[in-house]
């Protein structure tokens, strides 16, 4: 589904992430953890185009075949089929929250702005379908009853919720999760990795995801790669990880 | 249930509103017919404004120079051949628009396309500079067609500007533009194409990474906008019958400004009101600037008054109510 | 045009470029802490002009001690702005500062209307600055030598302030970093408002010799110096303060030297700098000595 070779990310001096190897498969769910400064966020942003790579490749290849997409516009590449959420979330804060899943839909609009304009036949069925599908997605994450209020009204968890509706609405084949269990408690944490688990069946999606709760990490992902001062450290399942020195040393630093 | 109610509630709107200006038509003397003509304009010009300022968060300080391409398009189009020989008696007009005389309406389209290609010719290279960029660009923009149109004799006539333009513009005509307007920014706003431009303004790096394009969606934004006010100039010239270049500085693109904000950035009603409020307003603080007599005493006026008066109140607005005057919440 | 005519106009190119780059200071640096285009900054600069065109006429005070409490007497004008005008805004999106900012502007045209009336009134040019020196052939008026040298002496003092003095260096950490800066113990406002002081003190002393040399004072003639200014400082790399000094003399050498050289586009005069600036923020969008900022996601 996506493979990263060799990306390094310099910022002036600094490097945020050095000699980065991925190969995510169709279907799984991965997760990036590693200590603050890492430079989890930053992969995340190269992948998405945000950020253009210094050195190496990014590839997406949902089929058989293969597409370079370093260095596309983060439009673009949400166009091919890979969306995110933020880490510090970034709703459109003063619209309402089916508009925000609303918008998500507007990639693949056919109409133009003239058939928008004068509300020609076309454009309308094809509204009447994004609509059904922002509700239905709101339902999906239980902001149904919250839909005409605006975004930043709501409360933090949520937002994170409504992050990722609006995501699946561009209709991803790969969805980034940037700390999507930041600032939840236990239980909703539980319920999101129901939920995580629960989308990637029904949309038939693959996952990369950001996160510090370990639960969730262990919980949910088979694939978990560990990133230390922008290094891949170790890679492996949540069995392997929990027992790999060089891990632990990087979390709890060195005896 | 409730669109029936709304597109009957509309439809009543606009019945009653055509019914007072047809009985304000018959009624009202020509100073004030032109004060109410001034309205219509302004309610284009404010929501053109608010299309790109409000509405997709871009900060463009160009409108004087798209509107005075609207203008100078119509009044060149539909001046008549005698009108026009007058007119350029310092240098000839170039020959191939001597002859030239278009309708009112033909004209009137072409002003709005001539604005709205130039729209779309600078907004290419100026739309990829963020805000403050921006604004002093497209500010620059309006000064060099100003000074082009000062510059270019044979063909606008230069500092002398155009006398005569035919009268074209009634009731019917700014008002008719400006329900228009009004219908396709609702249209436009409620559609896909509007909530992408507000996603545009609300964050563009998350809009972007929902495949919004961005330069292809402010690009858009921006054309509309200019085309919209090139019609508003013609407008306007035709109201007129005169125009200079030194008609559209900075100025005019302020009093513009100062509707949108009143209004309320990305409110349509807000602008609407604000633009009837606003030249009503321009109008009726004329004696601040000119002396009146009032038969026993006589009061002096102040030049300049009328535009600190303004100018606080622009500023009063931002600071102490930000989401404008008129804005409900 | 022989070697005479270049002198001539390389000598006005060089003082009009001085008096930009003294104006266009102001601007950048207003903008490296606020990130805010002050466009009042130019209609600073003419009230700069006019208080010293009263003091000297209306007053008996030496000219010269009339042009140093005008240019100080500016600057608290400018700092009274600061707070004023876009103070209570600092929190709010920048599209309502740079609103609040030309109606600011707007005001403070319209109110020299009112109070200094619209009609163009004749600077008092003391004496001394009639002289005329002749060199190598060509009569090049004093003020002309005088502005570049004020100008220089200007900027070693203000390069002087901001490298070693403690007010200076916290200016420059605001600049660079604006909420590390505030949490380190800089009182943000007292810097702030000591450098809308040095900006309108800057453009007023640049608004005395603009008067010396151009001495037709009308209340708009802050807008069009106050534009081009501003884009000097674009051109140089806004936030940047030798970067503006640049760009006040690559638009004021460019402009003469328009003229000089094509004299059939003197009525274009006023578009050139618009014109240099679109090209230079297509080119380099952050102008010739700026840094690129990218915004954290």
């Amino acid at each position: 589904m996506l493979k990263i070779e060799n990306m390094t990310m310099r910022f002036g001096g600094v490097i945020a992430a050095n000699k980065f190897n991925v190969d995510i498969e169709k279907g799984q769910i991965v997760g990036l953890i590693g200590p603050n400064g890492a430079g989890k966020t930053t992969i995340f942003n190269v992948i998405t185009g945000v950020y253009r790579p210094t050195e190496g490749k990014v590839i997406f290849n949902p089929s058989e075949v293969e597409r370079d997409i370093t260095g596309l516009r983060p439009d673009e590449i949400a166009k091919l089929g890979i969306c995110r959420t933020f880490q510090n979330i970034r709703l459109f804060k003063e619209l309402s929250v089916v508009d925000n899943v609303f918008i998500g839909n507007h990639l693949i609009i056919e109409s133009n702005v003239f058939s928008s304009v004068l509300k020609l036949p076309k454009y309308r069925k094809e509204e009447k379908e994004m609509l059904d599908k922002s509700i239905y997605l709101l339902e999906k994450v239980g902001l149904e009853d919250e839909k005409d209020s605006k975004a930043h009204s709501l409360p933090y968890g949520m937002q994170r919720r409504l992050e990722i509706a609006r995501a699946l609405a561009t209709e991803p084949q790969l969805l980034l999760l940037d700390e999507p269990a930041a600032g939840m408690n236990p239980q909703e944490t539980r319920e999101l990795m129901g939920f995580i688990e629960d989308i990637k069946d029904e949309f038939d999606l693959t996952i990369f995801l950001i996160e510090h709760h370990m639960e969730v990490v262990m919980g949910i992902c088979e694939e978990i790669l560990v990133l230390d001062h922008g290094s891949l450290i170790a890679q492996g399942d949540p069995g392997f990880i929990q027992t790999d020195s060089k891990v632990i040393e990087a979390y709890l630093g060195v005896e | 249930m409730k669109k029936d109610n709304r597109f009957k509630n509309s439809l009543i709107m606009l019945i009653v509103t055509i019914a007072v200006l047809f009985v304000l038509n018959r009624i009202l003397d020509d100073y004030k017919l032109r004060i109410l003509n001034l309205c219509g304009i302004y309610i284009t010009l404010g929501l053109s404004m608010n299309l790109i300022n409000g509405f997709t968060g871009l900060f463009s300080l160009g409108h004087a120079g798209f509107m005075a391409i609207g203008a100078y398009t119509v009044a060149i189009l539909t001046m008549p051949a005698h009108m026009k020989e007058m007119n350029f008696f310092m240098k000839p007009i170039m020959p191939f628009l001597a002859n030239i005389e278009w309708s009112f309406l033909p004209a009137l389209i072409m002003g709005g396309i001539m604005a709205g290609l130039f729209g779309f010719l600078i907004g290419a290279p100026v739309l990829r500079l963020t805000d403050d960029y921006l604004a002093i660009a497209t500010l620059g923009f309006a000064e060099i067609i100003r000074v082009v149109f000062t510059n270019t004799q044979s063909i606008t006539n230069g500092a002398l500007g155009l006398k005569g333009i035919p009268a074209s513009t009634n009731i019917w005509w700014s008002w008719g533009v400006a329900i228009i307007t009004i219908l396709l920014m609702v249209f436009l706003i409620e559609g896909s194409y509007g909530k992408a431009f507000n996603a545009i303004r609300e964050d563009e790096i998350a809009a972007q990474s929902m495949g919004i394009n961005l330069f292809t969606h402010k690009v858009m934004s921006f054309t509309v906008g200019s085309f919209l006010a090139g019609i508003g100039g013609g407008l306007l010239a035709a109201l007129l019958g005169t125009i200079d270049p030194n008609m559209f500085r900075i100025v005019l693109t302020f009093n513009i400004l100062l509707i949108v904000v009143l209004g309320g950035l990305g409110s349509i009603k807000g602008s609407v009101v604000s633009a009837i409020l606003v030249t009503i307003a321009m109008e009726a603080l004329r004696f601040l600037d000119e002396s009146i007599n009032l038969g026993f005493i006589e009061l002096k006026g102040i030049a300049g008054m009328r535009m600190v008066v303004f100018s606080l109140i622009l500023m009063g607005v931002v600071i102490f109510r930000k989401e404008g005057l008129l804005k409900e919440n | 045009m022989g070697n005479q005519g270049l002198l001539q106009h390389l000598a006005n190119g060089i003082s009009l470029g001085s008096l930009y780059a003294l104006i266009a200071i102001g601007y950048t640096m207003v903008y490296g802490i606020l990130r805010l285009i002050n466009f009042a900054h130019g209609d600073i600069f003419m009230l700069g002009i006019y208080i010293t065109y009263y003091g000297v006429l209306f007053t008996s005070i030496p000219w010269w001690v009339v042009f140093i409490f005008a240019s100080i007497f500016t600057g608290l004008i400018g700092l009274l702005l600061e707070k004023i005008a876009y103070r209570p805004l600092r929190e709010s999106p920048r599209i309502t500062i740079l609103i609040s900012a030309i109606g600011a502007s707007f005001f403070l045209q319209n109110f020299g209307i009112v109070v200094f009336g619209g009609r163009p009134k004749a600077f008092p040019i003391p004496d001394v600055f009639n002289k005329v020196v002749k060199m190598g052939g060509v009569s090049i008026s004093l003020i002309t030598f005088i502005i570049p040298l004020v100008t220089l002496l200007l900027l070693l003092g203000l390069t002087y302030f901001i490298t070693k003095t403690k007010t200076g260096m916290a200016m420059r950490a605001l600049s660079k970093d604006y909420e590390t800066a505030s949490l380190m113990g800089i009182d943000i406002n007292r810097i702030i408002s000591i450098t809308f002081f040095i900006g309108s003190f800057l453009a007023a002393v640049g608004g005395i010799m603009w008067g010396i040399r151009y001495p037709q004072l009308m209340p708009l003639m802050g807008a069009m110096p106050g534009l081009k200014c501003f884009i000097a400082a674009v051109i140089g790399g806004i936030g940047n303060i030798t970067g503006a000094v640049l760009g006040g003399f690559i638009l004021g050498l460019g402009e003469i030297m328009l003229i000089a050289l094509l004299p059939k586009l003197t009525g274009y005069r006023d578009a050139f700098a618009f014109i240099l600036l679109i090209v230079i923020l297509l080119i380099k969008p952050t102008g010739l000595m700026g840094e690129k900022i990218t915004e954290k996601v």
